[in-house]
């Protein structure tokens, strides 16, 4: 596992990786800490101080767009450029234009944050930037595009290794996706209209949308477990056999799950039907997948025991697991018909986005970090012991609490009297949903003080002296 | 052709694609090849080749 021997290591370029590693962490506490405020503000409305720029309708978007693509994005630059040049065993392909990509894509993170908290925004969810920046993202993708497929191009290795397959997919989809959805007719340099309207635009919103979690949040995370998990457990992966079959089934699958976010919408029927019948089916290849990277350890499973940084890479496939079993559920009509609308839906994109994305992105951190400034391992692996526990706790806080109020909501929803009336008035399902709100608050504050702590250690790995870190003895025996 | 056996028969495409890439992917010829493949995560280092592959054991 950890095996630091620095190899041909010396020629590969890790600046960049370096930038994007340690920004992770930077937006990762930015995002979750705004992801907490808003939380508070649910309980406390007071919390807005009655400043327009602060208010929840502002601060939710940029809560998402800080944790998908500052925190979640930079996580898989900094992951895919390292990969895929370990696995091509070649230096980057164009430095510059990878430079050019990690401050581009700080310069389009700091105009979200000034433009998204002024209110300029499109209001399509988790694409509300405007179009200037829309421009600027289409340039630097293209760019990451090039370095990337580039490095693969130039690689002296004669197979491409899986991880690569993900990433390439995430890379090229995420660039389909951004330009479609984001066509619009500029007003002024801060407003512009949708080209679609109407169901059209609901639906290219939601194919948007819902290959956003599948590109951007599954396969792009997917490359980063292919790599991470097999060099963390010291062994390959389980099945290189599965996860082709696993890369092929879920990138045709994905595509065509994204109705199901418009059920008992203006969207017809039989879009509806189909969306929901591909979300099912999208069940198997997302839990061949997990199967693949759970049974990588077999035969090493003791190591979970010690190595608090498998642990997180073994929880974040359970997570991802268990979020990939509930997506298909949530998308039959009927269920949906309860879910939607409700905190159940708010509690399934976190048992995704913490539990999978943040904890396999930390997990894969944890591992990275050392290597890339030629420690053995990190200043403590105590600390990343309690972070995992405080990881795991805030993430089953959290969507314990939304489960729970989600159904209660659907049901106080749906309830009426025998005279046809309904029951129950809209505030009183909020009135019953408040103390879910404050667990909620409650394991967002036990998932961000994770964080810090692992910006402490970060901090102290990077700045600890020359092979003050030595590699754990004990690991070397994989 | 109407649309409907239009679909039908994209329906029989894709189907026999994917049994296609699962019968490539799982044929015993490629076997080794995978299995280099699966240790390119290791071979950049002075590690050996660790052999497990159990999921591919046949």
């Amino acid at each position: 596992m950890m095996n630091h021997s620095q190899p041909q290591g010396a020629d590969y370029n890790y600046t960049v990786v370096r930038q994007f590693a340690l920004t992770t962490v930077l937006w990762g506490i930015v995002g979750m800490a705004v992801g907490v405020l808003i939380a508070a503000q649910l309980i406390w409305p007071q919390l807005n101080f009655e400043t327009p720029w602060l208010t929840y309708s502002r601060l939710r978007p940029l809560h998402t767009n800080a944790v998908i693509f500052a925190f979640g994005t930079s996580a898989l630059f900094a992951t895919s450029y390292y990969i895929v040049q370990r696995t091509c065993q070649t230096r980057l392909f164009a430095p510059k234009l990878a430079a050019f990509t990690f401050w581009g894509w700080q310069a389009i993170i700091l105009s979200a944050a000034i433009s998204l908290p002024l209110g300029i925004t499109s209001g399509k969810e988790y694409a509300e930037l405007e179009w200037p920046i829309d421009i600027a993202i289409t340039i630097v993708w293209v760019s990451y595009a090039v370095v990337f497929f580039g490095t693969i191009v130039k690689r002296t290795t004669s197979h491409i290794y899986v991880a690569n397959w993900f990433f390439g997919a995430f890379i090229i989809t995420v660039a389909v996706l951004h330009i479609v959805n984001s066509m619009a007719v500029p007003l002024t340099m801060t407003k512009s209209y949708s080209l679609y309207s109407g169901a059209v635009d609901a639906m290219v919103q939601w194919w948007y949308g819902h290959n956003a979690v599948g590109f951007l949040l599954t396969a792009g995370f997917l490359g980063m477990m292919y790599y991470f998990v097999p060099k963390q457990a010291g062994r390959p992966v389980y099945s290189y056999r599965l996860s082709i079959v696993h890369f092929w089934a879920l990138i045709a699958l994905y595509i065509w799950a994204g109705p199901h976010h418009l059920h008992y919408t203006a969207l017809p029927d039989w879009t509806q039907s189909l969306g929901m019948v591909m979300s099912l089916i999208l069940f198997a290849p997302s839990w061949g997948g997990m199967i693949n990277g759970i049974m990588t350890l077999s035969g090493a499973w003791h190591k979970l025991r010690t190595d608090p940084i498998l642990r997180f890479l073994v929880v974040s496939l359970s997570f991802y697991g268990m979020s990939t079993f509930e997506g298909p559920m949530m998308a039959i009509k009927t269920v949906n018909a309860l879910s939607h609308y409700t905190d159940w839906t708010v509690g399934h994109v976190h048992s995704g986005a913490l539990g999978w994305v943040a904890m396999v992105s930390i997990g894969s951190l944890y591992h990275l970090i050392p290597v890339l400034f030629g420690h053995g391992r990190m200043y403590s692996t105590n600390l990343i012991n309690v972070h995992f526990w405080l990881a795991t706790i805030g993430t089953v806080l959290y969507i314990v609490s939304m489960w729970i109020s989600g159904v209660m909501q659907g049901l106080m929803w749906r309830a009426v009297n025998s005279d046809g009336t309904l029951t129950y008035s809209f505030v009183e399902s909020l009135e019953a949903s408040y103390p879910f709100y404050f667990v909620r608050f409650l394991g967002g504050v036990f998932f961000l003080t994770g964080m810090f702590l692992m910006a402490y250690n970060v901090i102290r790995t990077v700045k600890a002296p020359k092979d003050s870190l030595p590699a754990i003895a004990e690991a070397k025996a994989a | 052709m109407d649309y409907g056996t239009l679909r039908g028969v994209i329906t029989i495409v894709v189907m026999v694609t994917f049994v296609g890439i699962f019968a490539w992917a799982y044929s015993s010829s490629r076997k080794k090849q995978f299995d280099d493949a699966a240790n390119l995560v290791f071979s950049d280092e002075e590690m050996n080749t660790v052999s497990n592959g159990s999921g591919d054991k046949k």
